[in-house]
């Protein structure tokens, strides 16, 4: 299936928002938004992505 | 005294994390500082976990973790920002920027008291990043914040507080809100200027990250809000045109 994972066009195999953070290597403290929709974190694993869709995986960084 | 959202702060300094030289001086400045309270956003993960080491140092600090919503130009991205940052960080505090004008990062009052009603309303704790405009903190007041924060100046431009007057209004109508200075301090005497007028907290970060020794002026700007804290309880002279003896003519030795 292709997705773009934080802007970064992407061939996945994962079929779950969840299977899609392991498969690309996320994990710790990092939330999750699909097509600009948050999901939360305890509703990862039952998120089916669809081809096209837009992830964000985003963490804590510097900033004012 | 009074509290942000029933936590009163250890130090009514809010120290931003952006554009340290290096990650041991931003731990030092934090440390020189003394701030209570650290401002971090939220940006993409990288590859190999950068943020994870960030927010390892940050909890390093031990201080209140005020999430924001930087950069920001809509209700929805901040909304949605808001929840991501309620996960991550595990606190209701939200600081919410939504940005409305390019050069100025002037707020957009309007879609800012909308998103301060629906992230109040999910049971966000709201700080809002707001202008020195009466009549929006009033709606800002009514959507369910506790806190307002009006700027002093433009975020980053080190300007101090560009509208005393409008500053001192916003204090004398809404004596038991907890006001912040919030972006434009370039000084130490900008932030105890505004300790002055009675503000509770100053919220800055360019003007420590950018100086060239950040630390050194870490540590002047926590002497000066103590400065301006101490002055503005101290209930200062009013300033007046014309000049007063302080020393008295009685007694005075007649020597002409």
């Amino acid at each position: 299936m292709k997705i773009v994972l934080n802007g970064d066009p992407r061939e996945v195999q994962a079929t779950t928002l969840g299977d899609l953070l392991a498969e690309t290597g996320f994990s710790g403290r990092v939330a999750t938004a699909v097509n600009e929709d948050f999901v939360p974190a305890a509703l990862r694993a039952s998120h089916t992505l669809n081809d096209g869709d837009r992830i964000e995986v985003v963490a804590p960084m510097q900033g004012g | 005294m009074r509290t942000f959202y029933g936590t009163e702060l250890p130090n009514p300094l809010m120290l931003g994390t952006a554009q340290y030289p290096s990650p041991a001086i931003l731990e030092q400045a934090f440390r020189d500082s003394g701030a209570g309270v650290a401002t971090v956003p939220l940006r993409r993960e990288g590859a190999g976990g950068t943020g994870q080491t960030f927010w390892q140092m940050i909890s390093d600090l031990d201080v209140l973790i005020l999430p924001n919503t930087a950069g920001c130009h809509t209700v929805k991205e901040a909304v949605t920002t808001a929840h991501m940052a309620r996960e991550v960080f595990g606190t209701d505090w939200i600081k919410l920027e939504l940005i409305g004008h390019t050069d100025s990062l002037q707020p957009d009052v309007f879609q800012l008291v909308e998103a301060a009603r629906i992230l109040t309303e999910d049971g966000f704790q709201v700080f809002p990043y707001t202008t020195d405009d009466l009549i929006v903190g009033e709606r800002l007041l009514e959507a369910g914040c506790e806190v307002l924060m009006p700027w002093g100046a433009p975020i980053g431009s080190g300007r101090g507080l560009n509208n005393e007057y409008a500053l001192r209004a916003m204090r004398a109508e809404f004596p038991d809100t907890p006001l912040v200075v919030d972006a434009g301090i370039g000084l130490p005497s900008h932030a105890a200027h505004a300790m002055e007028l009675g503000y509770d907290a100053v919220l800055l970060n360019t003007a420590v990250a950018r100086a060239g020794e950040p630390a050194t002026m870490a540590r002047a700007m926590k002497l000066a809000i103590e400065a301006g804290q101490l002055a503005h309880e101290a209930d200062p002279i009013e300033a007046r045109d014309m000049a007063e003896a302080s020393t008295p003519v009685i007694g005075k030795a007649f020597l002409s």
